[in-house]
C-alpha cells in the first residue's frame, strides 16, 4: 500500500482521496474527501451546493488535472437548451449537402436523409463530448452553475446522468462506454429538483474555518507572511460572523484580498489600507458601507489583540 | 496511505457482516424518514453500498458517509447530525430514553439549549411513546426561548374549511387572472408559423422528406414564460381579517402558476411554499396555521424584509421574480431599517408591486410612517378600498394599466 498509484486511477480510500485533492492544491476537509471519494467509486455524480466563492469549480477542475482526465465545462445559463449543450446540426453544411446531391442529380430520399443527419454534420456540444471514449480516461464533466437553467434542461439531465446516454432523434441513442465523471455546482438561487439531487451525492460546501483557511491561502498565495496571513484570515473570518452582510466574502475573496496586499507590499493590516482594499472582500455597497461605519475598526483591534494574545 | 487503518476494520470486512450494520441503517434510515428528511428506499440502499465501499474505520467518515447518501438538502443537515448522535451512539441514547419515558426528567436537560431538529428527532425516535411526553409543552418551551420581542403573540389559527363554491369561484377568478407582468422572453424558442427567425432544424428535417427538391422556410420566435412569483403576506393582527383569503388566493395561486414562493409574516418570517403544494387547500392552510407560529401579532415589516434579504432573496428571486408584497404597511420598528430593506428588495427582483388592502376611502393619503417609508421603493401601488372576496384581490391585482398604480402618484398627493 506503500507505493504511489498512477494518478490516474481511482483513490481506494478516503485518505487517498484527500491526499488527491491536496496534489491538486485543493485543500480539503474530510467530509468532502469522504463525498469524492464516494462519488467516484460509486459512479454517482457529485452534487456540490454553497455560497459563491467557496471553490466548488475549484474541485472538478482538480479532480481532472489530479486524475489526468480532461475537463469538459457546461456552464449553465437561462434558457441554456439541447442545441447549445447537448448537439446541433450543422444546418450550413447540410443545405450545401442538399445542393450538391440536387446539381449531381441524385434524388434518393432515404439515402438523403441518412447522409445529411449523419455524424459528419453533428456537432457536439459538452454533454455528447463528455459522453465520448477519451484516451485518458472517461473526461470529468463540470456542470457549473445548474440552478441558473431552467426545468425544462434539468428535467433532461436526469436522463443523461442516470443512465449516461443521450437521444438524437436522427441519429438514435449514444450511450457512454464509461460514465463521466460528473461534478455538478449551484449556488442556491434557486432549489434544484429532488429527482435531480436523489441521482447524485449531496454535498454542502461551506466556508472552511480559520485553520483550514490559513493552510488555503499559504497552498494558494504563499508570499503572504504568516502575520499577514493569519491577520487576513482572522479578519475575514469576523467579517463572515457579521449578520447584517448581504453577501459574506468566501474564500477567492480572501485570495483576491491576500493578492491585493501583496501587491500593496504589505507586511500586516492596518485600519487605512483595510478602508481602501475592502471593496475586494465586500461586492455591495450597503456591505461595505455597514462595515466602514462601525464594526470595521472594532474587528481589526480584534484581531490584533487575539493574534498578540496567542 | 496510513497502514493502521486498514487495520482497523478494511471495506470488505464490514461489507462481509453487513447484515446487522445493513438493519441498522435501515432504522437509521426510518428515524430520519420520520423526522421529515425525504430518505426514500433507493436511497438506504445507496448508504448501505457506500458504508461497504467506504469501511468503518472513523466515526468522521461513516457520518460523511451516510450524510452524502441521506441528506440532499442544505436545511437538512441540521437534523441528521442531531439524529446521528442519537442514533449511533448506544449507550447514550438508552439514557435519553430513560428520560423521556420517564415523566420527571432531569432538570438539568430541560436546561439545555434545544438544537434544530432534536425536537423532530426525538419525536421520531420515540413516537411509541408521544402520549405520555406531551410534545406540545416541548414544543411550548422552545417557543418561549425563542421569544424576541415582548409585543409577539404566538398563537395559531383555525380558518373556517373552504366550501365546494369558494373553492370553484377562488379557481375561476385565478385562472383570469392576468398579473401585471405576464409575459417573460426567454432564451428558447417555439415554433410559429408567422415569418419570425429561420428555423434551420425544422427546414432540414422537412426538406429531406422531399428528397431535399423543396426548401420551405420554417419559423421559430421567442418562447416567453410566466416569471416567478415570491409572495410577501402580512398576517399581522391588522390583517387579521384578510388571512383566509390570502391564504386560499395563494393556494389557488401555486397551484395555477409554475413557481410561486410564499412567505408569511408578522413578527417573523416563515416559508410555507411547501406547504401551499398540497393539493387541498383545507389541509394546505391547516399545515399553514401550523407552520406559523405568529397569527395576528405585531409587526416588524423591516426587520422580516430584512431576513428575507438575507436568506431567502437570493434564493427565490434568481430568475427575475416578481414580488407581491402584501402588507398595510404598518410599522411600528423604525422606519429607517424598513426604507433600507424594502430598497434591498425593490433592487433584487423584476418588480415589486405592493397590495394595500387598508385603504377604505378613496381620499387615502400616505401619513403613517411605515407606508411613506416604503412609498418610493416600489413598482406599483395597489390600494384596494373594499376587499371582500377573492374576486377583488384578483381585480386589484389583474388590472393591467401600470401607470395607474405608479406610486408617485400617492407620493404627490401628499406633497400638494
Amino acid at each position: 500500500m506503500s507505493t504511489r498509484r498512477p494518478s490516474a486511477s481511482f483513490p481506494d480510500t478516503i485518505d487517498d482521496a484527500l491526499a488527491l485533492l491536496a496534489t491538486g492544491g485543493y485543500v480539503a476537509d474530510r467530509a468532502l474527501a469522504t463525498v469524492l471519494f464516494l462519488s467516484l467509486r460509486m459512479g454517482r455524480p457529485l452534487f456540490l451546493e454553497g455560497e459563491a466563492g467557496v471553490g466548488k469549480t475549484e474541485i472538478a477542475k482538480v479532480l481532472a488535472s489530479a486524475l489526468g482526465r480532461r475537463l469538459i465545462r457546461l456552464q449553465c445559463y437561462e434558457g441554456l437548451d439541447v442545441s447549445s449543450a447537448v448537439y446541433e446540426w450543422n444546418y450550413a453544411a447540410q443545405m450545401i449537402e442538399i445542393r450538391m446531391r440536387e446539381a449531381a442529380g441524385d434524388v434518393d430520399r432515404g439515402k438523403l436523409e441518412k447522409n445529411i443527419f449523419s455524424d459528419r454534420f453533428l456537432i457536439r456540444r459538452p454533454l455528447l463530448q463528455a459522453l465520448e471514449a477519451d484516451e485518458a480516461g472517461a473526461p470529468v464533466l463540470l456542470i457549473d452553475e445548474l440552478d441558473r437553467t431552467d426545468e425544462a434542461f434539468e428535467a433532461f439531465l436526469l436522463e443523461v446522468l442516470s443512465d449516461f446516454q443521450v437521444t438524437i432523434p436522427e441519429l438514435g441513442t449514444i450511450k457512454a462506454a464509461e460514465p463521466p465523471i460528473v461534478v455538478i455546482t449551484t449556488n442556491r438561487t434557486r432549489e434544484i429538483h429532488d429527482a435531480l439531487k436523489r441521482r447524485c451525492l449531496y454535498h454542502w460546501v461551506d466556508y472552511p474555518d480559520a485553520e483550514r483557511e490559513l493552510r488555503i491561502l499559504a497552498a494558494k498565495v504563499p508570499d503572504a507572511g504568516p502575520q499577514l496571513s493569519a491577520e487576513i484570515v482572522a479578519f475575514v473570518q469576523k467579517l463572515r460572523a457579521q449578520p447584517e452582510l448581504f453577501k459574506a466574502p468566501g474564500v477567492a475573496e480572501t485570495l483576491d484580498w491576500a493578492t491585493a496586499l501583496i501587491e500593496m507590499d504589505k507586511l500586516a493590516l492596518d485600519p487605512a489600507t483595510v478602508s481602501d482594499t475592502i471593496g475586494v472582500l465586500l461586492k455591495y455597497q450597503d456591505d461595505i458601507a455597514a462595515i466602514e461605519a462601525g464594526p470595521g475598526k472594532k474587528m481589526l483591534d480584534e484581531v490584533k489583540a487575539e493574534l498578540v494574545a496567542s | 496511505m496510513n497502514p493502521g487503518h486498514q487495520d482497523d476494520q478494511p471495506g470488505p470486512a464490514s461489507a462481509a457482516n453487513g447484515g446487522r450494520l445493513a438493519d441498522n441503517i435501515l432504522y437509521f434510515a426510518r428515524t430520519l424518514r420520520g423526522a421529515g428528511l425525504r430518505v426514500g428506499p433507493a436511497a438506504v440502499v445507496e448508504a448501505v453500498r457506500a458504508v461497504g465501499l467506504a469501511g468503518i474505520t472513523r466515526r468522521e467518515d461513516f457520518y460523511w458517509t451516510l450524510h452524502s447518501t441521506f441528506v440532499s438538502r442544505h436545511e437538512d443537515h441540521p437534523v441528521f447530525h442531531e439524529a446521528f448522535a442519537l442514533f449511533w451512539r448506544p449507550r447514550e441514547l438508552v439514557e435519553k430514553m430513560l428520560q423521556m419515558f420517564s415523566p420527571m426528567a432531569d432538570p438539568r436537560e430541560r436546561e439545555d439549549e434545544r438544537r434544530a431538529g432534536q425536537t423532530r428527532v426525538s419525536q421520531s425516535l420515540f413516537a411509541d411513546r408521544e402520549d405520555r411526553r406531551e410534545p406540545d409543552l416541548q414544543r411550548l418551551e422552545i417557543d418561549a426561548v425563542l421569544t424576541a420581542s415582548e409585543r409577539e403573540v404566538l398563537h395559531s389559527k383555525d380558518f373556517a374549511q373552504m366550501s365546494a363554491d369558494e373553492l370553484a369561484a377562488a379557481r375561476r377568478a385565478i385562472a383570469r387572472l392576468v398579473l401585471p407582468v405576464e409575459a417573460v422572453k426567454t432564451r428558447r424558442f417555439e415554433p410559429t408559423s408567422k415569418i419570425a427567425r429561420i428555423d434551420a432544424r425544422r427546414m432540414l428535417g422537412h426538406a429531406t422528406r422531399t428528397g431535399g427538391d423543396l426548401v420551405i422556410p420554417k419559423f421559430r420566435r421567442r418562447r416567453t414564460i410566466h416569471p416567478p412569483i415570491v409572495v410577501l403576506a402580512d398576517i399581522s393582527g391588522s390583517m387579521a381579517q384578510y388571512s383566509r383569503m390570502f391564504l386560499h388566493f395563494l393556494h389557488a395561486l401555486t397551484e395555477d402558476r409554475r413557481r410561486v414562493h410564499t412567505f408569511l409574516f408578522g413578527t417573523r418570517l416563515t416559508n410555507v411554499t411547501r406547504q401551499l403544494r398540497m393539493r387541498d387547500p383545507d389541509e394546505a392552510i391547516e399545515l399553514c396555521s401550523h407552520a406559523v407560529e405568529d397569527w395576528s401579532g405585531g409587526t416588524r415589516v423591516g426587520a422580516t424584509l430584512g431576513e428575507f434579504n438575507r436568506r431567502w432573496a437570493r434564493r427565490v428571486l434568481g430568475q427575475g421574480a416578481i414580488v407581491l408584497l402584501m402588507s398595510d404597511g404598518l410599522e411600528r420598528d423604525g422606519d429607517e431599517e424598513l426604507a433600507r430593506e424594502i430598497d434591498r428588495l425593490h433592487r433584487s427582483c423584476r418588480r415589486l408591486i405592493w397590495l394595500n388592502p387598508l385603504l377604505r376611502f378613496e381620499g387615502f393619503e400616505p401619513r403613517a410612517a411605515g407606508v411613506r417609508a416604503m412609498l418610493p421603493h416600489v413598482d406599483e401601488f395597489r390600494p384596494i378600498h373594499s376587499l371582500d372576496a377573492m374576486s377583488d384581490l384578483c381585480g386589484a391585482l389583474g388590472k393591467a394599466n401600470a401607470r395607474q398604480y405608479d406610486p408617485r402618484n400617492w407620493m404627490q398627493h401628499r406633497a400638494a
